[in-house]
């Protein structure tokens, strides 16, 4: 019976790791005070545009998570409070207080809060980790899952001016990660 | 022991582990002669390949303990799934002159409309089950281990007008789960049809531990039990307050005598049921004791006497 | 019986949320199932599921295309607590569900002397592995389907297609789980949240990961560890049943229950059928829409394959498996057990 990992999976295999970079690269060039504007304007539009992702974390919306992508400089905390949404970055070496935490690569990550891969899969190949508060890390993938269409283009409708550049980056991410797997 | 009530009755669960024949005829000789239970369950309750080895001493025992004032019992399989496991159900419920305990709902089949007892493999969590079962002619119900004593005084309260007794296990490993896979057999490299009856080696069960070296599960064949032994003796005046009129023993290969007695000399109030635990603590079993499901609380653990919240009867 | 003679299998699949439910039906469900939020049903978990208003709105989605939809209402009232499934089941019948999936004899006793009309299916949390068991269910309270436990061989299946009046239900992919469904108290035993009774199995209030320096998980469950894997080494479910822990007979750490697997019973989908299987139910309520949409679309089209004639190219599922495996479990051969 085979105890080991047959190949190691992510979100853009056999895609050109180049152009799959491109997000993440600008994202780690992007000092934190231009980003957090930006942050601040996707929490209270995710907030106005999702209520029911809201509803759906019942007892979990005062938790702090920590949003770890393992290839960027920063970090992120949300707190997902519908009436005082809080998504803030940190740098990567302060000290962060969290309840519940995830970490992954920044395309895993983004594709599964998009919904077009899933949570389960990466936690199985190790691709995705969870600290401290389980059930309320549980609790944000299910809201996140139940979201219409695309949570991303949510998110990149967030950047105004910016949507559009935003957007197309983002879409090209994924037509290379569709196709590569099953989901 | 709450005033005006009837007696509670000790009963013996059917022995779970595939003991040697002759080590399980006299066990049931040695409960014939001394021990103070009312009704015995026997049968093969878990592997049905188990079954024929102790056919050859049925009839002898049945005698003993029918001889001793004993009320006997048939206890059915678990898992009924195999050919083997429904002839099995089918020989035992054709005899119509024979006490069944269904612990499938595979027996209720033949059971239906005459007297029988629903034994605690049969889920039976709530009074609406119950009832439905009693007009199918149940009349004894043993509600399975992991029910919590709120819903256990619920459930008595709510069958008190029908004809139907309550039975709750207060004494030994508590069964957790059944699967297809016999684990006895997995353990030592084959299957279930190939297992040469390794589980008759472990007459207490094989106990599973944890990568961090602690004890946490027994394996029985198909079933699963806890590494802890369950002891409600502390809550004998409790539970026969509420209305259960059954406290059964699950067999290990301790002094059951003892333990019996033990349970016997706090439901008639002879001893303090701190006294009747100090007993079962000087029997010295090989792993501790646990009453967590009875609180509502991990089946695992332990809640101590000073500790105890008021009963809920 | 000849390929010609397959009836077309109804393609039962899993929604933990109104989006789910979409999704399946989009990719070519026949039905859907789906819960409440709270303990009358079996997947339980945090921020799943539906409420009342979900609930009609998702019938108007799944009808409105042809498909069913079914409400698990598949777990264990504990004494005092009956009001919830019995306000559960009269939800059904309200919303016009298709069908209630049971596992409690008191709800299924309810759910069919209250409502004659209302279709009956046997969760296999009921854990009816026999005929006669089958047999009960159907004579006593109406059941039109059982679920069959995961259990059984095909062969099996078949001949207990044979000996029961309803139709069959059976399991061709997800979570395996190792224990009989509705007859396990290991989740109870080591945390005091209750599988039968609360719907929960391993809770993830009660889940621990704790990954060291090395990259080593170690998940415990409560106070007990579960399993530990090296960095490398793809993981589980953190149930009891898929632990690793050692014996007398095997002092190394083992699977002495299960390895984490997925089960996939693609292969076997043309015998299945052949068994007499009226529907195939595909697990995982609690898994993504990302899930349910690519495990759907790829058993809808191997059904629909097969039902034509052709040999059915199953897509690779593998990705979506737990530790990256695949079994056919019980299904295929005895020796499993």
């Amino acid at each position: 019976m085979a105890q080991s990992r047959p190949v190691t999976v992510s979100g853009a295999r056999n895609a050109p790791p180049f152009l799959v970079d491109i997000p993440r690269r600008l994202l780690s060039i992007v000092p934190l005070a231009v980003l957090q504007p930006v942050l601040d304007r996707i929490a209270s539009h995710v907030a106005r545009a999702r209520p029911r992702l809201f509803a759906r974390l019942g007892p979990h919306t005062d938790k702090r998570y920590l949003i770890d992508p393992v290839d960027l400089p920063f970090v992120l905390v949300l707190i997902p409070n519908s009436a005082r949404p809080f998504l803030k970055a940190y740098p990567r070496n302060d000290k962060v207080d969290y309840d519940a935490g995830i970490a992954g690569r920044f395309i895993n990550l983004l594709t599964m809060i998009d919904a077009s891969l899933d949570g389960d899969a990466l936690f199985f190949t190790r691709d995705l980790r969870v600290v401290g508060d389980v059930e309320a890390v549980v609790a944000l993938r299910n809201a996140l899952d139940d979201c219409d269409g695309s949570i991303v283009d949510t998110i990149t409708a967030a950047f105004g001016p910016l949507a559009g550049p935003a957007g197309l980056a983002l879409s090209a991410v994924r037509r290379m990660t569709a196709g590569h797997r099953p989901m | 022991m709450a005033i005006g009530q009837e007696k509670v009755e000790l009963t013996l669960g059917p022995v779970l582990f595939n003991w040697q024949p002759e080590r399980w005829r006299d066990f049931y000789y040695r409960i014939a002669d001394e021990a103070p239970v009312g009704t015995v369950y026997l049968g093969e309750a878990i592997c049905s390949k188990r079954g024929p080895f102790f056919d050859a001493h049925y009839d002898t025992v049945v005698e003993r303990l029918s001889g001793a004032g004993k009320t006997v019992a048939f206890s059915t399989l678990s898992e009924v799934m195999l050919r083997l496991d429904r002839q099995m159900i089918e020989r035992v419920c054709a005899s119509p002159e024979l006490l069944v305990e269904a612990n499938d709902v595979s027996a209720l089949f033949y059971l239906r409309g005459r007297p029988h007892h629903i034994g605690p493999f049969l889920n039976v969590y709530n009074e609406q089950a119950a009832l439905a079962l009693v007009r199918r002619g149940a009349r004894n119900i043993c509600l399975p281990t992991e029910m919590p004593a709120a819903a256990v005084h619920e459930l008595c309260a709510a069958v008190r007008p029908h004809m139907v007794t309550v039975e709750t296990q207060v004494f030994g490993r508590m069964s957790l789960a059944l699967s297809a896979r016999c684990y006895h057999a997995r353990a030592h490299g084959r299957t279930k049809d190939s297992c040469q009856f390794v589980c008759e080696n472990d007459p207490d069960g094989l106990d599973l531990k944890a990568l961090d070296g602690r004890s946490f599960l027994t394996i029985n064949g198909i079933q699963t039990l806890s590494y802890d032994y369950l002891n409600l003796i502390r809550q004998v005046p409790d539970l026969c307050a509420m209305g259960v009129s059954r406290l059964r023993l699950s067999p290990h290969t301790c002094d059951m005598v003892a333990v019996a007695s033990a349970f016997r000399d706090v439901a008639d109030g002879r001893i303090a049921p701190e006294e009747g635990g100090q007993r079962l603590d000087a029997l010295k079993l090989p792993a501790p004791f646990s009453n967590g499901f009875y609180f509502g609380k991990p089946g695992h653990s332990l809640v101590k006497p000073e500790s105890a919240p008021a009963p809920t009867a | 019986m000849s390929a010609t003679e397959f009836h077309r299998p109804e393609l039962v699949c899993p929604a933990g949320t109104p989006a789910a439910a979409r999704a399946a039906v989009d990719a070519g469900a026949d039905a859907v199932y789906c819960g409440l939020q709270n303990a009358t049903n079996a997947r339980n978990f945090p921020g799943l599921n539906f409420t009342e208003e979900e609930i009609a709105e998702t019938v108007d989605y799944v009808h409105g295309r042809g498909a069913k939809i079914l409400l698990a209402v598949n777990t264990f009232p504990p004494a005092g607590k009956f009001d919830l499934w019995r306000d559960a089941i009269d939800l059904a019948v309200r919303r016009g569900i298709d069908a209630v999936i049971v596992a409690d004899i008191g709800v299924a006793s309810y759910a069919s002397s209250r409502y004659p009309a209302l279709r009956v299916h046997l969760s296999v949390q009921a854990g009816a592995s026999s005929p006669e068991a089958i047999r009960f269910y159907c004579e006593e309270f109406g059941v039109k389907r059982v679920v069959l436990p995961r259990m059984l061989t095909v062969s099996e299946i078949a001949d207990i297609h044979r000996q029961i009046p309803c139709e069959i239900e059976a399991f061709v992919f997800g979570n395996i789980g190792m224990m009989a469904e509705g007859r396990c108290s290991l989740t109870n035993y080591a945390t005091g949240v209750s599988t039968n009774m609360d719907g929960i199995c391993s809770a993830a209030g009660d889940v621990h990961y704790d990954e060291d320096r090395d990259g080593n998980l170690t998940v415990r469950l409560g106070n007990f560890v579960l399993d530990r894997f090296g960095c490398n080494e793809s993981a589980g479910y953190p149930t009891i049943c898929k632990g690793r822990y050692s014996c007398a007979a095997r002092t190394e750490p083992y699977y002495a229950f299960e390895e984490p697997v997925t089960l996939n019973l693609s292969a076997l989908l043309p015998d299945l059928m052949r068994a007499g299987v009226t529907a195939l139910k595909i697990e995982g309520r609690q898994r993504s829409r990302a899930y349910v949409k690519a495990v759907v679309a790829a058993f809808r089209k191997a059904v629909d394959d097969i039902g034509s004639g052709k040999e059915a190219k199953l897509a690779d599922l593998i990705a979506l498996t737990e530790g990256y495996r695949e079994t056919e479990g019980a299904f295929r051969s005895k020796t499993w057990r």
